[in-house]
This record gives structure tokens, C-alpha cells and sequence, in this order.
């Protein structure tokens, strides 16, 4: 059977990690800080929306765009909030998230042979989406101690003839890192003088705690430069329902959706009509889970700090990304160990870059009993091991 | 409104430090700010949310929103009876209400015997009291807040990206 297999798949990641993800999900009463997602669920408001949608009798294809109603909800929302202007006729593209807008985004751009930049520690999806697409994927580290940023020298030295994008994911997974306006002012610098595209994956914009978000795109000069990827999943909590979005000039999201029209269609119309009614009525909730989050982020930081941890203070997200190093264990084992002495699990730095070995996540998207219960498990840990 | 506030309503048990450490201001800081709060009356009490529909002992549990019409008195309108009547210890809630009726309160009692003793013997008696309406209470879904159905746990998988 496995010569009839893609040789593209057959070499993409050998993921150390999914054995780590089965003893993990083999296990009962665990407490997690391995998730991906929100803990939260989707606000009443939105849900009922879903219901009602499907009460209607709303069970059909949309236009391959998506929803008119929604693709003017987006334009407006980006115009209020971050001054940015898109025709919701032909700069935005609904997808069945922010994950599928990226394979859309990298296969309308990337010829065989073509580079994407992608900074380090990232989130899982780029790499293996780049190589799927023909592309390249040119990784560039980031390390602890320059905060986990992109330096713009490092960006400038990893441009070759050969570029044509480079992905930046802010505030970030796995690292909760984001840029002011003017660090992005200085990739901006970069990306017009050599006229490569910058794809940015704001999934998080709206869970910024130490500044206000800043789009990429809305940097002036850098619209047609810019495709901004955005989505409902995390600010809102809808992870299961599928909704993000793209936007960017007309010919890339022209290109774009003549992908999906083929692969997806459609994203399911149920779903948009909540995302819809997240965007009209959903503020008041989200900014109540932000909120949540943000006093967590305190929280267990200072823990953190006090058991002698290193790291970066996340600006955003709902992430740590934690050195192990001074524990004297390497991330995997470090999970490991923890999961098997005491029911909690992170996830393995390995996961967001191979040099990240020495360094674990641990998500925040569990409430204040179950985050005090698995810091004190873990100092448990840390105490028994020495 | 505080975000002490925000905290404390929902998690009332949370200790000056931890509240301090979630807010980023300082202990004494968030002590002094509730110790405001308490002084002002801002904040009345603590408490606990009891689900009775799980207790044992729920037989001997019974629970009636009275509707009462009133005849305001000059000066103080409604207030004097309102007091007269919150006073007893088996009103557990006392609202004044615009439109058909003027108070709205909620009684706890033993039986439908006691509830209705009280109703006939302490309420229904009150001078400028014209008349009553009485609901017994079938069945509590939400309290302050609180979904009192027990929730499923949510079956979000243990790990991913
Ligand atoms: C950085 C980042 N981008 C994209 C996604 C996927 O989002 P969606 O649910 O919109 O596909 C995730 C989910 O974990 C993420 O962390």
C-alpha cells in the first residue's frame, strides 16, 4: 500500500508528538493545558442564532463566497475597529477557517520550487501547507531571549530571489507573542522592497492584552502586499463551527476561491449565519471571555515565574511557551513524565519547530480551579523529581 | 463597574492575593477597594448558591412568589409597607413592581400550610394591604445566574494544536 501513497505525504513531519497525543488522549481525568481552543462555549447569543438558522430551514450551498450578509459584516467590522477597507464583493473570501484560508492563500500563490518564510516556533499548519502547495517552507528561528520576535535583519537575510511570502502569525501560537505598530512598520520596510506577499494569520487579533492590535494590512502602503486571515474560532469561541475569512487584493482572492470553489464549495451556512450574529451581537461576550483570559494570563504567569520558569510574558493568544531547561528535562520528557505522575498535559515544544525540544506550551483555556490544581500538580512534580 | 466586582460575582470564595494577582494591583490595594465596596454597600453579602431540588430533605421545602396590591401612604409611598413586610424572615426577596400589582415577593417556607398561614395570618392582614396573589413555585431552572441543571462535562479533546 505504500508505494500507491503521494511521496509528499509519505515525507511530510514524522510527528514525534502523536505518540505523545495518544498516551494523552488514552487517559482519563486529566486536567489539560494541551488545548488548542477555548474552554469556553460558544455564547448563547450565537448558538441560538445557529439553532434558529437551522429551524429555518437554512441547509443549503451559499455562494462559493460566502454569505453577502457576512462578507459585509467582515468589511464593516475591519473598517470600525482598524480603519481597513475591503469590498465585500471581491476582497473576502469565507472559508471554513483561518486553517483553510491558508492552504487556499498558499496554493494560489506558491509555484513548485517557490519559498514562504516562516518564523519559528509556529503554529503546526505552515510548514506541512507549504510543502503541500509545491512551496518551501524557509524557516527562520526565534529564540527566548530576543523574546521569541522576528528580528527584521533575520527576515531581510532569509529573502531570497526565490520568495514569495512569508507567514506571520500575531498575537502568536504557540508563543502568545505580537508586534507593535512599529516592528510591523519595519517588516513593512522589507516586504514592499523586495514585493513579497505577507500573509498574516490574526486569528488572535482580538485576544490582545498589552496593545491595541494593528492588522498588517492597515500599515499604509502595505495593502497590496497583505493578505489578512482572520476567523471566529478563538475570540469567539466557535472552533467547531468552522468560520474564518480571508482578504486581500481581488486577484489573489479571485485565485483563491477558485480553489475552494472546487475543494469546499462552500463554508456550511448554518455556521456563517451564527458567525454573522457573533459579529452583530457577540462584542459583549467575547470581551467577558477576554477578559477571563487576561486575568489568567496574570495568574499564571507569576506562578509560573515564582516556581522558577522561564519564558516571555504572552502580549496575547492564551499560550505560555515555557523553557524546561532548568527542570534538567527536555520538553517530550518533561510532558511525559507529568502526564504519567500527575494527570496533566502540555504540549511538547518539538510540535511548533524541531529546535524547540527544550520547552513545553501550556494553554490557559481552563478555569481558575483546574489552573491553580494543575500548577500545583506541577510543582508537585518538580518537587518529587529532585 | 470594578473588575473586583466582576471577579467576586461570579467566584465569591477568592482570596484578597489571588484577586490581586489576576488584576495586577496589590493586596492591601484590592483589600482597602472591598472593604470599600462592603462599607458603601456595594457589595451586601457572601453567600452560597444551594441546588434545594437535590437535597433530601426538599419535601420539607416550599417556595411562593406573592403578588401583593398596596394603598401607598402620604410621604412615604411605598417604602413603610414594603419594610413592614420585608421584615419577616421568611420574605427572602421584596421587589417593587410598575405595572398590575405593586409588590413582588418571594417566600420560603415548610409546606404549602406554612406558606399560606403567613400569606393569611401576617400579610393578608396588614393594614393598606388590598389583596394577594400567591404562585407556588414548581420548579427552579436558573438561580442568580446559574443553570442549575448540571452541566454535561464538555467533551473538548485533551490536547491539540
Ligand atoms: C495560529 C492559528 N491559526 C489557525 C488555527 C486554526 O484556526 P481555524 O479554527 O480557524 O481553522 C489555529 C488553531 O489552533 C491557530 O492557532
Amino acid at each position: 500500500m505504500k508505494k500507491s501513497l503521494s511521496k509528499t505525504v509519505q515525507e511530510l513531519q514524522p510527528s514525534g508528538i502523536r505518540e505523545f497525543f495518544d498516551l494523552v488522549l488514552g487517559m482519563k481525568d486529566v486536567i489539560s493545558l494541551g488545548v488548542g481552543e477555548p474552554d469556553f462555549t460558544t455564547p448563547w447569543v450565537i448558538r441560538e442564532a445557529g439553532i434558529y438558522a437551522l429551524e429555518q430551514g437554512f441547509t443549503s450551498y451559499t455562494s462559493n463566497k460566502g454569505l453577502y450578509k457576512l462578507r459585509l459584516g467582515i468589511s464593516r467590522y475591519l473598517n470600525s475597529r482598524f480603519n481597513l477597507k475591503y469590498n465585500p464583493e471581491e476582497e473576502i473570501l469565507i472559508t471554513t477557517g483561518v486553517s483553510e484560508a491558508m492552504d487556499l492563500a498558499l496554493r494560489a500563490v506558491v509555484n513548485p520550487g517557490d519559498e514562504v518564510i516562516i518564523p519559528l516556533p509556529c503554529y503546526v499548519a505552515y510548514g506541512p501547507l507549504t510543502i503541500l502547495a509545491g512551496g518551501l517552507p524557509r524557516y527562520i528561528k526565534t529564540q527566548l531571549r530576543q523574546g521569541f520576535k522576528l528580528k527584521p535583519e533575520d527576515l531581510e537575510r532569509a529573502i531570497t530571489k526565490r520568495t514569495k511570502a512569508v507567514i506571520l502569525n500575531y498575537p502568536g501560537n504557540p508563543t502568545g507573542v505580537s508586534y507593535t505598530n512599529k516592528e510591523l512598520a519595519d517588516f513593512k520596510r522589507i516586504i514592499l522592497k523586495h514585493k513579497i506577499l505577507c500573509i498574516t494569520d490574526e486569528i488572535y487579533g482580538d485576544l490582545s492584552y498589552d496593545f491595541a492590535h494593528i492588522p498588517f494590512a492597515s500599515l499604509s502602503g502595505a495593502g497590496q502586499f497583505s493578505l489578512y486571515l482572520n476567523g471566529f474560532s478563538k475570540a469567539y469561541a466557535m472552533t467547531g463551527w468552522r468560520i474564518g475569512y480571508a482578504c486581500g487584493c481581488k486577484d489573489v482572492i479571485s485565485a483563491m476561491t477558485k480553489i475552494h470553489q472546487y475543494t469546499m464549495l462552500c463554508a456550511p451556512i448554518m455556521s456563517q449565519l451564527a458567525a454573522y450574529e457573533a459579529l452583530v451581537s457577540g462584542k459583549k461576550a467575547m470581551d467577558e471571555m477576554k477578559r477571563e483570559y487576561q486575568r489568567r494570563r496574570e495568574y499564571v504567569y507569576e506562578e509560573l515565574k515564582r516556581i522558577g520558569f522561564e519564558m516571555v510574558k504572552p502580549q496575547g493568544a492564551f499560550y505560555f511557551f515555557i523553557s524546561t531547561k532548568n527542570t534538567g528535562l527536555a520538553g517530550l520528557n518533561f510532558a511525559r513524565k507529568l502526564l504519567k505522575e500527575q494527570n496533566v498535559a502540555v504540549v511538547p515544544g518539538d510540535a511548533f519547530g524541531s529546535d524547540y525540544k527544550d520547552f513545553v506550551r501550556l494553554s490557559y483555556c481552563a478555569d481558575l480551579d483546574k489552573l491553580k490544581e494543575a500548577i500545583a500538580r506541577i510543582e508537585k512534580f518538580l518537587r518529587r523529581k529532585q | 463597574m470594578d473588575e473586583i466586582l466582576e471577579v467576586l460575582e461570579k467566584d465569591a470564595r477568592i482570596s484578597p492575593q489571588e484577586l490581586a494577582r489576576l488584576l495586577r494591583r496589590q493586596p492591601e490595594q484590592v483589600k482597602k477597594a472591598v472593604k470599600g465596596f462592603e462599607k458603601q454597600g456595594i457589595i451586601v453579602g457572601y453567600k452560597t448558591i444551594i441546588n434545594r431540588e437535590l437535597l433530601q430533605d426538599n419535601n420539607n421545602f416550599v417556595s411562593a412568589l406573592i403578588e401583593v396590591r398596596v394603598t401607598p401612604q402620604k410621604d412615604v409611598g411605598f417604602d413603610k409597607i414594603a419594610e413592614r413586610i420585608y421584615s419577616f424572615p421568611e420574605v427572602k426577596s421584596c421587589y417593587l413592581l410598575s405595572g398590575t400589582y405593586d409588590l413582588l415577593i418571594l417566600i420560603e417556607g415548610r409546606s404549602i400550610h406554612t406558606v399560606s398561614d403567613f400569606v393569611a395570618e401576617k400579610l393578608a392582614s396588614l393594614e393598606h394591604v388590598r389583596r394577594t396573589t400567591t404562585h407556588f413555585l414548581l420548579k427552579r431552572y436558573k438561580e442568580d445566574g446559574v443553570i442549575l441543571k448540571r452541566k454535561r462535562e464538555n467533551k473538548r479533546i485533551a490536547i491539540s494544536y
